[in-house]
């Protein structure tokens, strides 16, 4: 099959920005695996190293190397295609149903590499969750969406357990007040908001150590944004949290380090308020100084 | 840009004027579409009109009431009351004496004949069951009604002529003018066939039943149902969620279309050869109808289970992935219920062709003339589409609303089979 067609199915834009003036920005060639600022934090939860991936043909990252901090937001941000959220779906080993898709390098979780043949991608995956670009409630009930996950991993004994888990995820979400009446109530009779907080109630009643966010407020109005990303503050204290986002106002507010992408090249790491106030890669500048993206 | 510079109103007019033909290529298709649907309509309406003009008359069943003594020297003259001799009695001497009783003056062997020949030849085996059921009637008067011979049944919906020369009616002058009587004296009338609704085939047209022909079809489907809906379901899943796809892949799926195209003959032919001949199954058996159906069927649940498998949306699955759901329970939880309904209406289309299908089941047997209804799946039956193409062959002109009237319980059974369909599919259907 077509790796293209793959690839757009699975929500991902590969087309280079087509904004992007000429001459302008393209100076040097740019050398792979040479990011500026520092990659290293002390006791990462994520160690990447050469990471590289292929989708066919296509090399879609090349040689980043980036370690994420435990109770930290790391924000990547970039220009469309520049393989932001191909990067973060390698993270729980997403990229593995995409029919021809590769990926090299080493990515440690907690010092043993997640392309392991005894790391099992399930239990990877409850232990690295994910919310996507676009609120993907289950076809169920709301109930039943938050306890899906404690379900098939079998973390709950009993209904009780059951009911208690579903009952603090949805408050740890900030969703329990608006839906504890209806919880039998069709997960997708919510508002676009309340869909997406119900996916991270969903994502954090498997109590996982990592959560991705893909986007998850570009199908949202100003208003749901902002409590998600209250949400996201609250759930620093407890989880690390890589987002990928298309606003450079949101990372600069959630996040504590910012990573930028550039057609699949990690281009620079840092500081979030030094990235934004003092970027020191010309491309990084160009981007958050609104010259292209 | 090379067009010509042109003020708005003159675009306006550009824009005015293609409307009017816009407007008209809408029009022409909606009257096509009107007159194709109408069409149809009117033929669907001859057409039902035909069928159940012609097959109405086989839910009825002319009858006579005649006032029968069990006469205990004709049934049981040594007074046994042992089944055997009740079975051996001439239940036929019972029927021609009450025939006898009601028209007295009737002399002599050919006019008994004729006179005993109203009733079918059926009616003393209807005696028969009831004398041997319960021996006490022996000796009693009851005034019941028999079942009439099948020229009577055709006297009596019109279709004997009267006018016609003695030598080619079915009845003789005799014979009507003994009807006549009986109409007027209220003991000749059409009455429901029980027969028709219970009964399995037989050489006699007012003896005929449909009921055979109904178990038949429904053991068979049953079984095709329970064999091609899990196989085609389960490698309609196999085949989009887990095979990889290569060149073998790519092959499979052309021949799966080439077999949705292949005559259903053919089936039949490899049912033969395969389940009978090979594996020695019985013949005229639902089993092997079931198997050949199952294998004409499946190429159809296949292919819609596969589009409705592809119609769910990948963020269902991304969603079930990331949760850390194994492949198969994202399938089984999520992916499948969604895809439930495209597959049932798969399942409909290919379940409705299975029972019109007549053509497999002539190779295998199931054309073979049966009168016992089938008590399960390997007793020898057949289905009610090769019961519409034998009754339509055969030349005793009774079975022409026999043919209507089988055709009209086919619809009945497609009809309870798509509605119990439609509502299973409705109970499953839910919002993304």
């Amino acid at each position: 099959m077509d790796t293209a067609v793959e690839v757009e199915r699975a929500g991902i834009n590969l087309k280079p920005s087509g904004r992007m003036p000429d001459g302008e920005v393209a100076l040097a060639p740019i050398e792979s695996g040479k990011t500026v600022g520092n990659i290293e934090v002390e006791d990462p939860i994520f160690r990447c190293r050469d990471v590289d991936v292929y989708y066919g043909a296509k090399h879609a990252i090349k040689k980043v190397g980036i370690d994420v901090a435990k109770s930290q937001v790391l924000a990547m941000i970039g220009p469309s295609g520049c393989g932001k959220s191909t990067f973060l779906r390698c993270l729980n080993r997403m990229n593995d149903t995409i029919e021809g898709a590769r990926v090299e390098g080493s990515i440690m979780l907690d010092g043993k590499d997640i392309h392991d043949k005894k790391q099992d991608v399930v239990q990877l995956r409850a232990r690295v969750g994910m919310v996507f670009q676009k609120p993907n409630p289950f076809p169920k009930s709301i109930y039943e969406n938050v306890a899906y996950g404690p379900r098939i991993h079998g973390l709950a004994a009993d209904r009780v357990e059951l009911d208690e888990i579903v009952h603090s995820s949805l408050q740890r979400a900030g969703l329990w007040e608006e839906v504890k009446d209806r919880l039998q109530h069709p997960g997708t009779s919510l508002s676009g908001g309340q869909q997406q907080r119900l996916c991270i109630a969903r994502t954090i009643a498997v109590n996982p150590e990592v959560i991705l966010m893909d986007e998850p407020c570009s199908a949202l109005d100003p208003i749901a944004t902002a409590r998600i990303e209250d949400l996201m503050e609250e759930l620093r204290q407890s989880y690390a949290i890589v987002i990928v986002t298309h606003s450079m106002q949101q990372a600069a507010r959630v996040s504590q380090r910012t990573a930028y992408f550039h057609l699949g090249d990690l281009i620079e790491v840092g500081e979030t308020d030094r990235i934004f106030t003092n970027p020191r890669h010309k491309l990084t500048e160009d981007y958050i100084t609104g010259r292209f993206g | 840009m090379n067009s010509p510079r042109r003020t708005p109103k003159e675009t306006q007019a550009i824009v005015e004027r293609s409307l009017n033909r816009r407007y008209w290529a809408e029009r022409r298709f909606r009257a096509y579409g009107f007159a194709a649907v109408t069409a149809g309509m009117a033929f669907l309406v001859y057409l039902f009109f035909v069928i159940f003009s012609n097959g109405l008359g086989a839910f009825r069943q002319t009858q006579i009431r005649v006032e029968l003594y069990f006469d205990p020297a004709v049934i049981d003259p040594a007074g046994t009351r042992n089944t055997d001799d009740l079975l051996a009695a001439d239940y036929q001497a019972l029927i021609r004496g009450a025939l006898k009783a009601k028209f007295p003056d009737v002399e002599g062997r050919v006019a008994t004949r004729e006179l005993s020949r109203l009733v079918s030849g059926s009616a003393s085996f209807t005696l028969q069951r009831r004398v041997t059921a319960d021996p006490r009637l022996i000796g009693t008067r009851e005034s019941m009604w028999l079942m009439a011979g099948d020229a009577v049944d055709l006297f009596m919906k019109g279709q004997v002529d009267r006018k016609l020369p003695e030598a080619e009616r079915p009845l003789s002058d005799q014979q009507i003018a003994w009807l006549d009587k009986l109409k007027a004296e209220d003991s000749l009338e059409l009455r429901f066939n029980k027969t028709f609704m219970t009964n399995g085939d037989s050489r006699e047209p007012e003896n005929a039943g449909i009921w055979g022909a109904v178990a038949g079809s429904f053991y068979t489907l049953l079984l095709t149902l329970l064999l091609s809906f899990p196989i085609g379901v389960a490698a309609a899943i196999y085949l989009e969620e887990f095979a990889r796809k290569n060149r073998w892949t790519d092959v499979i799926e052309v021949n799966i279309n080439n077999l949705a195209a292949v005559p259903s003959i053919v089936f039949g032919l490899l049912g033969l050869a395969v389940f009978i001949g090979f594996f020695g199954l019985p013949r005229s058996a639902p089993l092997v109808g079931a198997m050949v159906l199952t294998l004409l069927t499946l190429p159809t649940i296949i292919i819609a289970s596969r589009a409705a498998l592809k119609a769910v949306p990948p963020s269902i699955r991304e969603a079930a992935l990331g949760m850390g759901a194994s492949k198969i329970q994202m399938v089984m939880h999520h992916v499948l219920p969604l895809a439930m309904p495209g597959m049932l209406t798969g399942t409909i289309i290919g379940m409705a062709r299975a029972l019109g299908e007549s053509a497999p089941l002539l190779m295998i047997g199931m054309v073979a003339f049966i009168v016992d209804i089938p008590k399960g799946i390997t007793d020898p039956s057949t289905v009610l589409p090769v019961q519409v193409y034998l009754w339509s062959d055969s030349p005793e002109r009774g079975f022409v609303e026999k043919t209507s009237g089988a055709i009209i319980v086919l619809l009945a059974f497609l009809v309870l089979m798509n509605t119990t369909a439609v509502i299973l599919r409705k109970r499953f259907e839910r919002r993304w």
